[in-house]
């Protein structure tokens, strides 16, 4: 809401010396957050004078223009009382008219100076403007030609022009749509100083009687009020007061007619939206109704509209042709004011705030009238606004005021509000006292029924957003000042601490971190090219997802099913940006339809049954948290220790390991073949029994795709599985201090056989003594055969309570060897 | 001693004498001093000191002595391969010292050479931004409570007194899920995380609520359609707008140091009444718009930084996620987490968030 700050002194004498910054200041305090101060012109620096306009001699130049040499009187303001010759470009003046002209030494919006500058053959000492180059508005047709009662030549310019003038940009909260107006501001800012108001809106207003233009109202919930006054005999060319079009373009509205700019101008000084029909054109009584099944409207945007029918349906205002506009949110084609209308019939109609938004909202308008109808003004005034409208618009276009007076209707009754006097204590913690709360209260227009220990409160019409003791609260506290609210710490419960789950997901990332991978978070959108660049089959799960109904982007209109997209795309960003390696992880939910039909919308006057919140939480989608890594590129530099590595399949299945290890839970894994994985570089990953995820090289292909160097490796898991298979309590080690007894041992098995196959027979045919087994070196070659290969384990032994004899390990090293060639073929290297 | 030394051979024996004695003596101290080192050393006590020293074989030799003469020599003899040992033993463990400082100088190595063979990681601010938060406040005996970013509309709206026709509806642009009449929302706010904590919980209730949150909004340097918020619930008897004043303070404090508090100014949330905004003492100037002369540019002159909404929980949300609204009163906040990490580290542009460029995560560690 922009308001200019002379209209809001209209109606409320501010003490003596009340800035514009103070202003804002207590309006902000009060809930009225100010946006933005304006002022017209402040980016223009004088001499900017009137001047009138002597003679014009046309002068045809060779490139086809034509400029006028003018001699300007611009009374003393040269210094010299002698005309001042201008060269001007624009033709749409004639001698005697008033100007405005910048001298040199003015600057104009955009950092312009002016000079006297030989140009077209004439020293041209100054500038004849128009309303652009002034920063007015964007008309360019031609110069300002003033009033012929403007002033005098050589007067200041800035007043005549509206220029210096502060106009005060508000934020507007939705509940305060009364401060959508002039008068709702002024209001605010009287209230701020306690000092004295006039309301635009109180103003003796004619009776109603039979003689207006009929209205018929069939839905008085959609429409309680409707009046009706109708101007005749109105003069369409005459043009709107300047004063009046330039607050328009100070609110931010453009002047259009003055039959459209009155309506305009009046829905901003009292907040309540007027609609203007064109007299002659309408045909038989107005009537208000909802829409029915099948009809439409072309709205005076020139949309053709189709109409919601039924009780929740559109308001239409109709006559005898049919439906002439949607109730309080656009007027039609067929009645609207043009340049030829001389009859007016004037609505000023209070309509249903619900019905007026779900109308806006259907058909996507967002319009001034709307925003206020939506919000709620104030349904007492309708008869005052539309007398408003009508004294403007005969007293600017010469009209006559018809007798008739059309009200229909009356304005819905306000709710009662009964609080105790110390509610507002007891809520805000400040000092407030029953005096002050009556005070406020009455303040801002409240009736109120005073009993011993509460009061009954009847909210003025413009409020439609007091209905709540709370509401009563906020009032009396904001009106207090909300920098008068202690600080005081509350008494907490005992808080058990992080949980189980958030402590696990932080050491999840400090591992990773540590083993220096990097967190990104990316968006979890997602479409068809990733997947496809991804290689899943058609019909993979993963493409199985949850769309949105209205994507930011329809290439990726869903919610992911896998991390890896964003993450891949963001490695080879880093790459591209000169990284010569880099190691990326992302822990982040993703989502899985689930079909178990729509989420129940409930009341909320009470609490949803248990059952009534299982079915909402059974609606949602599955939404695991998965935990994937990239790892790309360069995973050790070299540097004067020797060569650097790169990143491999080996890298990701250890990070799941290292997890699994910080976790206490073993890591079980498996050769696999999963997209979009290197068929024969990839891990199955599972804890307990339960598949945790893959792990491995990435395929070529999916290298290539994202732009990653080939043998990039990746894993991605559902973390959720993980943490629920982590170790809850760590039970103390218990081992022995008797010494250690070494063993290694070379087994050849066939190259298909695995290491975690060999290993695992090994570890169950040593028995209890064998502490640990470790893989410390794989052959192949000419000495252990084609097809084969050779697999060194170091056997470490040690019992509880003795020294092993070395026969003692002897036989559970061969034992151990034994169950490995039963179990896999595997025979001694010797 | 009774009788004369019989086998006293006169020609054989001769006893040395004193001056021979110190001779030898200081010979071997020359030769010792002069050992330039251990292996010299080792030399010169072969030659001195050894069984065929001149000082070992005069000590042989006392025994062969006339009782009389024994002892003096005895005393002579000993006195000086006790010298000689002596500076043997020191001129050894000074060897020695000058030995090992000369290996260690030997084995120096340059020791600015660079480490980083395996590169540095971090987690992103948003994370642990987020703990950050979180650890104030369950420092306060608050708790941290999530919940689903894929959310039942009734939670995220109704819940929340938001109903299907308020116009407030339209301020928060929502993603709807596919079909958009099935009831499912991206949440756009953290706030159906407290309704879920109230129908799962009974008072007293703290709790905070950190997580991600979607909005239709243009993606640019200070929009995303993806960001992330942490909103606050406190429940129990006797809550008042001050206890929400003071928790906020407190929590200012504990973000971005002693002394900055922060303001309220009224404005509207359905979820809340009486609803405030919540200003921020800007950390930078503290509260005086100006840095060095200049107009503050974190808070743009203004002194206060915009950080959030609050508001006592509007009692139609109490009543519609059970509880009971005559017995208890509650305080909500919130505020974005990307936005406190913008002007708590001067990050200029949303989007260095979004991007994971490891530049700009690594700058920030493992903790914020
Ligand atoms: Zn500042």
């Amino acid at each position: 809401m922009k308001t200019p700050v002379s209209w809001i002194r209209e109606y409320v004498d501010l003490p003596d010396g009340v800035t514009t910054e103070d202003l804002t200041r207590r309006l902000t305090a009060l809930g009225l957050k100010l946006e933005a101060i304006e002022s017209t012109g402040a980016d223009i620096t004088g001499p900017l004078v009137i001047g009138r306009v002597l003679t014009m001699q046309p002068e045809p130049q060779k490139n086809g223009k034509t400029i006028n040499w003018c001699t300007v009187d611009v009374g003393a303001a040269n210094g010299t009382g002698e005309p001042q010759g201008i060269v001007c470009g624009a033709h749409n003046f004639a001698p005697g008219d008033l100007v405005v002209v910048v001298l040199p030494g003015g600057v104009l919006p955009g950092g312009f100076e002016i000079s006297a500058r030989k140009t077209y053959g004439h020293v041209s000492a100054g500038m004849i403007c128009s309303a652009r180059e002034l920063g007015l508005g964007e008309d360019h047709d031609g110069i300002i030609v003033l009033p012929a009662d403007a002033g005098e030549p050589g007067a200041d310019a800035f007043d005549v022009l509206g220029l210096g003038e502060e106009v005060i940009e508000f934020e507007i909260n939705p509940d305060r749509a009364y401060a959508l107006s002039v008068r709702g501001v002024a209001r605010e800012a009287a209230l701020a100083y306690g000092a004295p108001y006039r309301d635009p809106a109180a103003r003796s207003v004619p009776a109603p009687n039979g003689e207006g233009y009929p209205v018929v109202i069939d839905d008085p919930a959609g429409c309680p009020v409707f009046v009706a006054r109708t101007v005749s005999g109105f003069d369409p060319a005459a043009p709107t007061p300047d004063w009046m079009a330039r607050r328009l373009q100070q609110a931010g509205m453009r002047p259009i007619s003055l039959a459209v700019d009155v309506t305009n101008y009046v829905m901003l000084e009292t907040g309540r939206p007027i609609h203007g029909y064109d007299g002659d054109k309408l045909q038989g009584p107005i009537r208000v109704r909802r829409a029915r099944a099948g009809e439409r409207l072309t709205t005076l945007d020139g949309v053709d509209r189709s109409l919601s029918a039924g009780p929740a349906g559109d308001l239409v205002v109709t006559d005898d042709s049919g439906i002439i506009g949607l109730g309080g949110v656009m007027g039609g084609e067929t009645t609207e004011l043009s340049e030829s209308t001389t009859t007016i019939v004037v609505e000023a109609a209070h309509w249903d705030a619900v019905a007026m938004f779900r109308t806006g909202k259907r058909h996507k308008i967002s319009s001034e009238a709307g925003k206020r109808n939506e919000r709620g003004a104030d349904p007492a005034i309708t008869p005052a606004a539309a007398d408003r409208v009508v004294e403007l618009l005969t007293t600017h276009g010469g009209g006559t005021a018809e007798p008739g007076v059309t009200v229909v209707g009356t304005a819905p009754a306000r709710p009662t509000i009964t609080i105790g006097y110390d509610l507002p204590a007891l809520i805000t913690g400040m000092a407030i006292d029953a005096a002050t709360t009556v005070a406020n209260l009455e303040a801002v227009g409240c009736v109120l029924v005073k009993a011993d220990t509460t009061l009954t409160a009847t909210p003025p019409p413009w409020r439609p957003d007091l209905n709540d003791p709370f509401d009563l609260v906020e009032e009396v506290a904001r009106i207090v000042g909300y920098d008068q609210v202690p600080s005081v710490l509350p008494r907490e419960a005992a808080g058990r601490g992080l949980t189980r789950e958030q402590r696990l997901r932080r050491r999840v990332g400090r591992t990773l971190a540590g083993a220096g991978c990097v967190e990104v978070i990316s968006f979890p959108f997602v479409g068809d090219a990733a997947f496809e660049a991804l290689g899943l089959a058609a019909d993979d799960p993963r493409r199985r997802t949850v769309r949105l109904a209205n994507p930011l982007s329809s290439e990726e209109p869903s919610y992911t099913t896998t991390l890896l997209p964003g993450l891949l795309r963001a490695a080879a960003r880093n790459l591209g940006r000169g990284a010569s390696g880099v190691s990326l992880f992302e822990t982040g939910t993703v989502a899985f339809p689930v079909d178990r039909g729509p989420a129940p919308i409930y009341g909320v006057d009470w609490r949803p049954t248990a059952d009534e919140v299982a079915k909402l939480f059974e609606a949602l989608p599955d939404q695991p948290l998965h935990l994937a890594v990239v790892l790309a590129g360069e995973r050790e530099r070299a540097g004067w220790w020797g060569p650097g590595r790169e990143s491999g399949w080996s890298d990701a299945i250890a990070l799941v390991r290292r997890l699994g290890a910080e976790l206490g839970v073993g890591v079980d894994v498996a050769a696999a073949t999963r997209t979009p994985w290197h068929p024969g570089r990839c891990a199955q990953l599972g804890v307990g029994g339960e598949v945790l995820g893959h792990a491995g090289e990435l395929h070529p292909k999916v290298c290539q795709a994202f732009g990653l160097p080939q043998r990039s490796a990746a894993l991605e898991i559902d973390l959720d599985t993980l943490m629920r298979q982590a170790r809850e309590v760590t039970p103390g080690p218990d081992f022995s201090t008797y010494p250690l007894a070494k063993e290694d041992v070379a087994l050849v098995v066939d190259r298909s056989v695995t290491a975690a196959e060999v290993g695992a027979a090994l570890r169950e045919g040593a028995g209890d003594l064998l502490e640990s087994i470790r893989l410390f070196d794989v052959y192949t070659g000419e000495q252990v055969g084609t097809g084969r290969k050779s697999l060194a384990f170091a056997l470490r032994f040690r019992a509880p309570d003795r020294t092993l004899t070395e026969e003692e390990t002897a036989a559970a090293r061969d034992a151990a060897v034994a169950l490995a060639a039963e179990r896999t073929g595997a025979v001694q290297r010797s | 001693m009774s009788g004369p030394n019989t086998d006293y051979d006169p020609v054989e024996v001769t006893p040395l004498q004193p001056e021979e004695v110190e001779a030898a003596r200081d010979a071997a101290l020359a030769a010792i001093a002069a050992a330039g080192d251990l292996a010299e050393l080792k030399q010169a006590r072969l030659e001195h000191a050894g069984d065929r020293s001149p000082l070992a074989l005069a000590n042989r030799e006392i025994g062969a002595l006339p009782p009389q003469a024994r002892k003096e020599a005895g005393q002579r003899i000993g006195q000086a391969r006790g010298a000689v040992s002596q500076a043997l033993a020191a001129r050894q463990a000074e060897l020695e010292a000058e030995h090992e400082e000369r290996m260690l100088v030997d084995e120096t190595v340059d020791v600015t050479l660079p480490t980083d063979r395996v590169p540095t990681g971090a987690r992103h601010p948003l994370t642990t931004g987020a703990e950050l938060i979180a650890d104030i406040f369950v420092a306060m005996g608050w708790e941290v409570a999530e919940g689903p970013v894929i959310e039942a509309e009734w939670l995220n709206f109704d819940a929340l007194n938001l109903g299907p026709d308020h116009p407030a509806r339209t301020m928060q642009d929502t993603f709807w899920t596919d079909p958009a009449d099935h009831g499912v929302v991206l949440r756009t706010h953290t706030s159906p995380v407290q309704a879920r904590t109230m129908l799962s919980r009974t008072p007293p209730i703290y709790v905070v609520c950190p997580g991600r949150v979607f909005r239709t909004d243009e993606y640019d340097a200070t929009h995303s359609p993806v960001f992330h918020q942490v909103e606050g619930l406190a429940i129990d008897e006797g809550i008042t707008m001050a206890h929400l004043k003071g928790t906020l303070d407190h929590f200012a404090a504990a973000m971005f140091g002693e002394g900055i508090s922060t303001r309220f100014r009224p404005s509207y949330f359905p979820f809340t009444e009486p609803s405030a905004e919540v200003d921020l003492v800007c950390f930078v100037c503290r509260g005086t718009g100006e840095l060095d002369g200049a107009s503050c540019r974190t808070c743009r002159g203004e002194g206060w930084i915009e950080w959030g909404g609050c508001g006592v929980v509007n009692p139609r949300v109490l009543t519609a996620c059970g509880v009971d609204a005559q017995r208890y009163t509650g305080f909500a906040f919130g505020m974005g987490i990307d936005r406190t990490l913008m002007f708590r580290h001067g990050i200029e542009d949303l989007r260095e968030l979004f991007e994971g460029d490891v530049r700009f995560t690594t700058a920030f560690g493992t903790e914020l």
